[in-house]
């Protein structure tokens, strides 16, 4: 341990035992590996999901045999039945949205480098930090276990003994509600059809847990970035990640909390018989409500209240995904390009006004709810000015690569492929946040067209590009580059195939979440379409076991890495690799330089470290990098 | 590397806009008052969309394509940390471009939205229920019958809880399909008896949620006679896909013909017109 202390840091020492070291540690590097892993996980089961879904949309009524015998009720003959999709549906949105984009961007790679790029020894509250992990895993099991539930006969069973309502055993693989859960049908129990029994109870329950986690997550987040930066790392001096990881935090703290009651409340709606999301007079199955026991009387409930308190958290949720890959990006595009960020306080305020924003536009998801349709005009224009701070961040990393010499690393290519997918992702919400077009868009494919491409796919692509990026400094090794390579053309090209000609069924009309078009004639001119995005799925995933491979073969098999790989500017790059247990050794490091110095002229190399006290750094153009 | 992404991305961003621009598939013709201008507000919000990601993708590409590393000492990248005009200038442009788009993009909503129906409407309730459309008929003397959620009774066919002892329900008539009256403006009077639903015509650009509890009026004005179909656009439960129906747009005295017909001749009238009617032909 170090002579020198620095007010704030809570030290403890390094752990000896396996379990300490690797299970239940509060060092915040493993923590963040471990939620990677989580998300790795969960990213697979997600995945299998959608494959299942387009074998599902493109070829209905083929027998698949294995799925027979993994699923027995849900697909009986091999043929896939409608609550069985519908179950995949909602379970691959929640896994996904829950599971991987909150996880891996923040959980997983802000903790581990938070720490390290603002100097400091471990997160503030690092029992607090290991917490944060286990309960989100918990959360994590409770979902695979309402898939079970639902899934098997005799499992479902054990949860009859709460009431005949609670029962399992549907057939699906999990409830049926789509990620949002719609009250009151995800409200009502049992009566309300296959996928709203047990397995429900149990997707609420998960994501009530998936909040708390997220919670002490983010006060550990914005206590350890406000109190814990070492000397000279003043707030414009930090990297453009800290700063995303930073607003994605506080922005986990307001809107958590809003889901977290919004589900206490669903499930007492479920469990207990009150009536918060459900109004009186319903009708069900052949049920009054009121007339029997099976159906108790429920009075006074509002549906809308419901998407009103998920939706004030589903916003600012997309953002949560989204601006930590937004960070690596901008901080990957520099490094890569040996260019500082164009425009670095720009971005700052960017970031600061997405989040801002992100906050005033959840009734967009609303328009056509019922809501007042005043309130849908204020929301809409809202909803399109905050197209404005996206756009400044794309002309700052397009500023930022002109003029560069760019290293077309692999962890360079995803962070180019996430700026275009952004940009196409993005853009369509000039169409769907306005309340007159959302007449005809409204959950149609276009709306899953566009929240993949910009929440779903770029997000992934901002991992991509932080993983092959920190890899060495995590493991010590490379991710192999030429299977990197081969994984992002596949990807890249396989994701615009997917998600493009989606962007035109929704223009046809095609409503989302369709077991089945075969019903309707107007939707029978899209079969070319909708089988070139399946064997686009079909080809796009499958390629992703070429990163698995990389990932697993290079922690024990990759080339072997020094301290700073890629001439990189920031802390982490300062300290060994992989970094020692309290990071940087004894002793803090002192910055004295913006985040991004690259191409300074007259400095002996291309790149200036923030700790490099020899090198004079001229003072940037929209830049107080030097003011200390 | 550079110049082989630079090409793929723009062979991307050349297909995609093919694709949007080859017109092979696109919305159905449209069928009512409002919906010119809604689609004209939707080629306005394409173009700027289309050029906005055409040239982003451009810029993106040649970025790629023209500054790459050379590993030359001393060739470096040009050492700046932005522009201050720059960053006005793209946020003012773009602010005034998209905010006008916000603004414009309302006025449909508006003319539909902001009021009532126009006296003289055609006014139909719409009672949905999983897997199931019903269509509440005033009959000749333009009142519904009143209706409560405990005299509903489906296995006696009272899908929308009529109540037997109101005269005025006495000419009422119920259907699981749709008719109304071509270019006179229609009222929809949308209740759900279970979940959320939502009523959706593609050809008449108009979506409304039906939320149990609630009872929304919204309105319209179909102008091409003819059957169109109808579904659910949102999720009701495991046959969400199969909650079908049919939306028939009538000369006025078909609509008048059927007004007041007692519940079994309306029906066996509405098999009639149903099968009279084809569906538009879609390439």
């Amino acid at each position: 341990m170090s002579v020198e202390h620095h007010e704030g840091v809570h030290r403890h020492p390094a752990p000896t035992g396996f379990i300490r070291k690797y299970i239940f540690s509060v060092d915040h590097k493993v923590i963040g590996i471990q939620y990677i892993l989580l998300a790795l996980a969960a990213v697979a089961v997600g995945m299998v999901m959608s494959l299942l879904m387009r074998l599902n949309l493109s070829w209905p009524g083929t027998s698949w045999p294995i799925l027979e015998t993994l699923f027995p009720t849900g697909a009986p003959g091999g043929v896939m039945n409608p609550e069985f999709y519908l179950s995949l549906v909602t379970m691959h949105g929640t896994i996904m949205v829950f599971f991987v984009l909150t996880t891996a961007p923040q959980g997983g790679f802000g903790n581990y480098f938070l720490p390290i790029q603002i100097g400091a020894e471990d997160m503030a509250f690092p029992v607090l930090n290991m917490m944060s992990f286990w309960v989100t895993l918990l959360g994590f099991i409770v979902i695979l276990l309402a898939i079970f539930v639902e899934g098997n006969q005799s499992l479902g069973q054990l949860f009859a003994g709460l009431g005949p309502s609670f029962a399992g055993g549907s057939g699906t693989v999990g409830p049926i509600g789509g990620w949002t859960g719609y009250a009151p049908l995800s409200a009502l129990g049992k009566i309300a059809g296959p996928g709203q029994g047990a397995g429900m109870n149990l997707w609420v329950i998960s994501i009530a847990i998936f909040c708390v986690g997220s919670l002490l997550g983010a006060l550990n987040f914005i206590t350890t970035l406000l109190n814990m930066r070492t000397k000279g790392m003043s707030l414009m001096r930090m990297p453009l990640t800290c700063w995303a990881w930073f607003t994605t935090a506080v922005l986990a703290l307001l809107s958590f909390p809003v889901l977290l009651g919004g589900g206490i409340l669903l499930l007492l709606d479920r469990i207990a018989g009150t009536s918060f999301f459900i109004p009186s007079g319903l009708y069900v199955s052949g049920l009054l409500s009121g007339s029997n026991p099976n159906f108790p009387l429920h009075t006074g409930g509002s549906p809308i209240l419901w998407q009103h308190l998920f939706w004030f958290f589903g916003h600012p949720e997309v953002y949560i995904a989204i601006l930590p890959g937004m960070g690596a990006t901008s901080h990957i595009l520099a490094t890569f390009a040996r260019k500082p960020v164009f425009g670095y306080r720009a971005m700052v305020f960017a970031i600061f006004a997405i989040g801002l924003l992100g906050f005033f536009v959840w009734g967009h998801h609303m328009f056509i709810s019922g809501m007042s349709p005043y309130s849908a005009i204020a929301f809409s224009v809202l909803t399109l000015s905050i197209g404005v701070p996206s756009a400044v961040k794309t002309f700052n990393w397009l500023g930022t690569l002109w003029g560069s010499r760019i290293r077309f690393t692999t962890a360079m290519l995803f962070a180019l492929g996430f700026v275009s997918l952004f940009v196409a992702g993005g853009i369509t919400g000039l169409i769907l946040g306005q309340s007159s077009l959302d007449l005809a868009m409204h959950d149609t494919y276009i709306v899953t067209a566009h929240f993949h491409l910009v929440m779903g796919v770029a997000s992934i692509f901002g991992m991509f590009a932080a993983l092959y990026f920190w890899f060495p400094k995590m493991f010590g090794r490379f991710m192999n580059e030429g299977l990197g390579k081969i994984h992002f053309w596949l990807t890249f090209v396989g994701v615009y195939t997917i998600f493009v000609p989606m962007h035109i069924m929704g223009i046809v009309g095609m409503p989302r979440r369709y077991a089945s078009f075969g019903e309707y004639e107007f939707l029978k001119t899209l079969h070319p379409l909708v089988l070139l995005v399946s064997v686009a799925a079909i080809i796009t995933i499958s390629a992703q076991l070429i990163f698995y491979f990389n990932v697993f073969w290079s922690i024990f098999k990759g080339k072997k890495a020094s301290d700073n790989p890629w001439e990189a500017t920031t802390l982490e790059w300062t300290t060994a690799t992989p970094p020692p247990h309290d990071n940087f050794a004894g002793v803090l490091p002192t910055v004295y330089h913006g985040p991004y110095e690259f191409a300074v002229p007259g400095a002996p190399r291309d790149f200036v470290m923030q700790t490099d006290i020899d090198t004079e750094v001229p003072s940037g153009n929209g830049h107080n990098g030097h003011k200390h | 590397m550079g110049r082989v992404l630079a090409v793929i991305i723009w062979i991307i961003t050349l297909l995609s806009v093919l694709l949007f621009v080859s017109g092979k598939w696109w919305f159905p013709t449209p069928i009512s008052e409002h919906a010119p201008a809604l689609d004209r507000q939707f080629m306005i919000t394409i173009v700027v969309v289309g050029l906005s990601f055409t040239a982003a993708q451009i810029g993106l590409g040649w970025m790629v394509w023209k500054y790459r590393d050379t590993g030359k000492s001393g060739d470096r990248a040009i050492y700046t940390h932005g522009s201050n005009r720059l960053e006005v200038l793209w946020t003012v442009i773009t602010a005034f471009v998209f905010i006008a788009l916000g603004v414009m993009g309302q006025s449909v909503w508006a003319s539909l939205r902001l009021h009532d129906a126009p006296p003289g409407s055609y006014s139909v309730e719409v009672v949905a229920q999983q897997f199931q459309w019903n269509f509440h008929y005033a009959g000749k003397d333009n009142k519904f019958g009143r209706t409560d959620p405990k005299f509903i009774d489906d296995s006696a066919l009272n899908f929308v809880g009529l109540d037997s002892s109101d005269p005025s329900g006495a000419d009422d008539a119920v259907t699981t399909a749709l008719a109304i009256p071509v270019n006179r403006p229609v009222e929809l009077r949308l209740r759900s008896k279970d979940v959320i639903h939502n009523f959706w015509v593609p050809q008449l650009r108009f979506k409304q949620d039906l939320v149990p509890g609630m009872e929304i009026k919204v309105h319209f004005t179909a102008n091409k006679i003819g059957k169109y179909e109808l579904a659910c656009a949102e999720l009701c439960g495991q046959l969400h896909f199969k909650m079908k129906s049919y939306m028939l747009v009538l000369p006025e005295e078909e609509i008048q013909a059927l007004q007041g017909l007692p519940q079994e001749q309306f029906q066996a009238k509405m098999v009639e017109l149903l099968a009279k009617y084809p569906l538009p032909t879609y390439q």
